[in-house]
């Protein structure tokens, strides 16, 4: 019998444990990856050239991204690794990827989507003026490229990624104006007994916390955004305006903004292979389903990493381990010694109690996203108003988010509502009434990303096959 | 909602102050390029997003008439830097490193090219 | 129970549905549609949303010219735009059989006021520069266009609701039965609904009830596949199509005023009546890719965000089913659309209020009655 194939997506900390048990079983995996080298978000590698050292780059993360790499370089011919290569479909038991020019058709027995997470976003008044850009991408404009997104810079926000990119931009000797966190003041506390299931992680954060004070950084809790402003010729920011509590406002003066609001999982993939999902209470989003092992609905794939839960770089690693296990359970193949699942799955609910600790200190504020004004750009790709998806919600009667997409094109750009649908799904709940659950998920649709007309299949008598 | 018509042309995205500011490694070779065909330089290991935004204020005008945009990601996700290149070509400057023979253009170019 | 009674019952709110609903309260009739989902969510809102009367099998003519001119009114009929754009549409031919064919086409055409331009390779080329050299010939429409499937039919229904309509949606009608002076029927909310006359437009799922009502049909439902680009600068005017017996060469497509191109064709999907719309099969995007570049070539260098499929009834004669029953009276239908029921939509719509309103209609369409299944 021919070996089973198995794919894994994504190189970041959960695609990479989880190829590394699947060669050590024997099999070999093929990891799929859009980067240029692996590492996945947190440990982004720089391009070769740059000679900044593990320490300048990761902090105390150093070591654990030395060795996450070490391993994946490490695998060698044990995996077929297709780096720059786009999972863009999933169709008929098979994976479509491509690169270049070149289409390819994957076929699997086992699928573990290991995708990531991108941050969550609100788009605020001003949002897409030059200078304005994700957390995510402050933190890889230093990282991968030595750069900062401005000279003077907000970051407005809520999460640990908050704090953390501010630190490193102090660090890195970028000059912080303010840290605007939008969760209230008391938050924290409530998260505080959750979270102290990672009492390490949690002392992290507050050394992060007082060194951005040392450095004399104005750090803002219970912030109410209103929105980023423009110069004076309307080209790029020049400050983030928030309400004061005399009903005034304040600003900031700035030339860039670095905002998120925690992740969301990117899972476009899973929703393709037609994976269920539920809506999970605590984020406030839509996550595949998926078993403590991270087995999906649909059979044959697996989800590790934030593209199945937000678990952080140590907790993906772990679920990496646990889905790579099921595939092996499933296929009926042995583990490779050593492997104490039930160890694993104790440090993943650890770790699940400390995502959940986390979303009560640093909550989504719905509120403030169900009443931005309707002047704003909701969706940035289709330049649509958040009062045009109102009126698509109310004046048009769509129940739920994929109706208020086909009627005001919110959603329907380039990136397939990765930076408005959660929020847009909280406008049109509110313009109706309803739960945010009620008002639904954007469904996701084929390409995951925009997939280039030069793309050539590999293999062209796969269409008469079908 | 804007149509090709009333699209707004405002000042050419190259015409406006760099956006980055480079911290370090600064070593690494130099890589001539253009913008609207103007002469730039990069670094060697620069994203075209990089380079673009350390020569200039955004990479691109909204195609909708909402005036610059700079990307916003910088992770292949959001979709917002995607550049024309002089022949026609088009280019995700987030993801796609320097080269001396990029030739960039900020703003719209007639489509499709003909030639 | 006496308010769920009106003069007609509609079952099924595509957009044959909606536009016979609105414009059978222009003649005065009350009406109820029944929908099992949304209006307009199936075939009717996510179709390529070609406005094209040029290919039509000929007598069916009347009937798109008839569609094209309400087309063309529909803003101050319904009070909403659509964004329909009478921009032209044009076939183009790879092979000499195709011309002639195209050429046939036209002749046939002329007496039924479709007026076409045959153009040579070069001079279609010359008009539309952006053709490959591999085009022959191109056949152009100058009064054919496209507009925007998502909004047709709810505006449609928004209008009839505005003139005194009851548009029900999440109503599926799950049973149908005859009594004295006319139908009932039940939805799945547990609601009869009662009227002397009853329209079938169920779309894909009109096969099926006919059916029921003992009058099989032979029909099929595929899933014809659509994608689209990134928006680039409005530019390639008409909608585009290919004259080809090859089903693997068939490509249409057209750029909407904001920039995107939607482009679908050169074969269909499995599709299924209890089950949601398959998504488009990636083998199909593909090849459509070989087929964009070859017609388009500047294509090439576009990416797609997105691709679609959607659940559409195929008679087996190409023809759909519209008019009364063959067999009940009271009874009429409206379904199996064939892929090409978009234009003519709300020419079917206006037709089939005539018909139920005053027994007859001034525009031909015994070529689609169902007893020619019999
Ligand atoms: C921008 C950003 C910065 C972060 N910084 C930190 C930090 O500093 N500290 C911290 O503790 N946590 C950070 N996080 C959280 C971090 O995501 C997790 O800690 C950890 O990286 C999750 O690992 P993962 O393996 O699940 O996913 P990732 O590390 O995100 O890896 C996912 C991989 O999948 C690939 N991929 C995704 N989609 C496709 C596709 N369709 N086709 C092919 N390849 C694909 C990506 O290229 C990527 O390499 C950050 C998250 C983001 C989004
Ligand atoms: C992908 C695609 C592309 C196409 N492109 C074009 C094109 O470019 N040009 C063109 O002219 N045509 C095109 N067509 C064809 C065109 O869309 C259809 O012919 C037309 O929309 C049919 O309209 P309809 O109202 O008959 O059907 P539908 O829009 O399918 O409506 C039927 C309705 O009946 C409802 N229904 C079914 N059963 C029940 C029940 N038991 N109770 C209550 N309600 C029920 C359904 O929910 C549905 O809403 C395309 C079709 C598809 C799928
Ligand atoms: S900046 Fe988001 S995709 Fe390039």
């Amino acid at each position: 019998m021919a070996a089973p194939r198995v794919i894994v997506v994504g190189a970041g900390p959960a695609g990479t444990r989880a190829a590394e048990l699947l060669a050590a079983a024997g099999l070999r995996p093929t990891v799929v990856d859009e980067g240029r080298a692996s590492g996945g978000q947190i440990y982004r590698r720089q391009p070769p050239g740059f000679r900044r050292d593990a320490r300048t780059l990761y902090g105390t993360e150093a070591g654990r991204a030395t060795a996450l790499h070490a391993t994946f370089d490490g695998l060698g011919p044990a995996i077929e690794y297709l780096p720059e290569t786009l999972a863009w479909n999933i169709h008929g038991g098979a994976l479509y990827v491509q690169r270049e020019e070149r289409a390819r058709r994957l076929p699997f027995d086992a699928l573990l989507i290991a995708t990531g997470a991108t941050d969550r976003m609100i788009p605020l008044p001003g949002w897409t003026l030059p200078g304005a850009f994700s957390l995510g991408a402050a933190q890889i404009a230093l990282k991968a490229q030595a750069c900062a997104i401005g000279s003077r810079v907000v970051f407005l926000g809520t999460g640990p990624l908050l704090y953390l990119v501010a630190s490193q931009y102090v660090k890195a000797g970028a000059q912080v104006a303010a840290v605007l966190d939008t969760a209230p003041p008391g938050a924290r506390w409530k998260g505080l007994p959750l979270m102290a299931a990672r009492p390490a992680l949690l002392a992290k954060g507050a050394v992060l916390i007082a060194q951005l004070m040392r450095a004399g950084v104005t750090m803002r809790r219970g912030v109410v955004p209103r929105r980023v402003l423009a110069d004076a010729a309307g080209t790029r920011v020049a400050g983030v305006a928030i309400a004061t509590p005399d009903g005034g406002e304040e600003v900031i003066a700035c030339d860039a903004v670095g905002m998120g609001w925690h992740l969301r999982a990117e899972s476009q993939l899973a929703d393709l292979a037609g994976c269920a999902f539920d809506f999970d209470a605590d984020s406030r989003q839509w996550l595949p389903r998926a078993d403590e092992d991270g087995r999906a609905s649909a059979p044959g794939i697996y989800l590790a990493g934030d593209s199945a839960r937000i678990l952080g770089a140590d907790g993906a690693e772990i679920a990496g381990r646990l889905a790579a296990l099921a595939v092996l359970k499933d296929l009926g193949l042995p583990a490779p010694p050593g492997q104490d699942v039930a160890a694993l799955r104790r440090q993943r609910q650890v770790m699940d109690r400390f995502r959940r600790g986390l979303a009560l200190a640093f909550p989504w504020p719905a509120g403030l996203v169900a009443s931005l004004p309707d002047e704003t750009l909701v969706c940035r790709c289709e330049a649509i108003t958040a009062g045009a998806l109102r009126q698509s919600a109310t004046e048009l009667d769509a129940p739920e988010m994929n109706r208020a997409k086909a009627f005001s094109r919110t959603g329907m750009g380039r990136c397939q509502g990765r930076f408005c649908g959660i929020a847009g799904a909280e406008i049109v709940a509110a313009a109706r009434g309803v739960p945010v659950e009620v008002a639904g998920r954007l469904r996701g649709q084929a390409p995951v990303k925009p997939l280039p007309v030069a793309a050539l299949a590999d293999d062209a008598s796969t269409l008469e096959s079908t | 909602m804007a149509d090709a018509g009333s699209r707004i042309m405002t000042t050419p995205p190259a015409a406006t102050a760099p956006l980055l500011r480079r911290l370090g490694e600064t070593h690494r070779a130099p890589v001539a390029f253009t913008i609207d065909g103007q002469p730039a330089t990069a670094l060697e290991g620069d994203t075209l997003l990089t380079a673009l935004l350390l020569n200039a204020g955004a990479l691109r005008q909204s195609e909708f008439g909402d005036g610059p945009r700079a990307g916003f990601c910088l992770m292949g996700a959001c979709q917002d830097c995607w550049v024309w290149t002089e022949d026609g070509g088009r280019l995700r400057a987030c993801g796609t490193p320097v080269q001396p023979s990029l030739r960039i253009v900020t703003r719209e170019a007639p489509w499709p090219p003909l030639g | 129970m006496s308010e769920n009674r009106a003069d007609v019952l509609i079952l099924g709110g595509g957009l044959m549905g909606a536009a016979t609903a609105f414009f059978l309260r222009q003649r005065g009739l009350s009406v109820i549609l029944l929908e099992r989902r949304l209006v307009g969510q199936q075939a009717s809102g996510i179709n390529f949303g070609n406005v094209r009367r040029q290919g039509r099998f000929l007598p069916q003519l009347p009937l798109a010219n008839r569609s094209r001119a309400i087309w063309g009114r529909l803003p101050e009929l319904l009070g909403e735009d659509v964004e329909f754009l009478p921009s032209g549409h044009l076939r183009v031919a790879y092979t000499p059989e195709a011309v002639a064919t195209m050429e046939s086409y036209r002749d046939g055409a002329r007496p039924y006021g479709l007026d076409l331009e045959l153009l040579s390779g070069n001079a279609v080329r010359a008009r539309f520069p952006w053709l490959s050299p591999e085009v022959m010939a191109g056949s152009y429409s100058p009064h054919d266009g496209h507009a925007n499937p998502r909004l047709a039919a709810p505006a449609f229904a928004r209008a009839a609701r505005r003139a005194g309509a009851r548009i029900e949606e999440e109503a599926e009608v799950l049973t149908i039965e005859h009594e004295s002076g006319g139908y009932r029927l039940n939805t799945a909310d547990g609601r009869v609904w009662r009227a002397p006359v009853l329209q079938v437009s169920a779309g894909a799922w009109g096969g099926r009830i006919a059916a029921r009502l003992g009058e099989p049909v032979p029909m099929v439902v595929r899933g014809p596949q659509m994608g689209v680009t990134e928006a680039v600068p409005y530019a390639l005017l008409p909608v585009l199509g290919v004259t080809t017996k090859e089903i693997r060469e068939v490509l249409y497509l057209r750029q909407v005023k904001r920039g995107n191109i939607v482009f679908g064709g050169t074969g269909h999907g499995p599709a299924e009546l209890d089950a949601p719309p398959h998504r488009a099969n990636p083998d199909i995007t593909l090849h459509q890719f070989t087929q964009l570049r070859r017609m388009v070539p500047a294509l090439g260098a576009l990416r797609i965000i997105r691709t679609w499929s959607g659940i559409e009834g195929y008679m087996h004669d190409e023809i759909p089913v519209m008019g009364p029953s063959a067999k009940w009276p009271g009874l009429f239908y409206a379904f199996g659309f064939c892929g090409a029921g978009f234009q003519i939509g709300p020419g079917v719509g206006d037709v089939m209020a005539e018909l139920i309103a005053t027994g007859t209609t001034t525009t031909p369409i015994e070529p689609f009655h169902i007893g020619r299944f019999t």
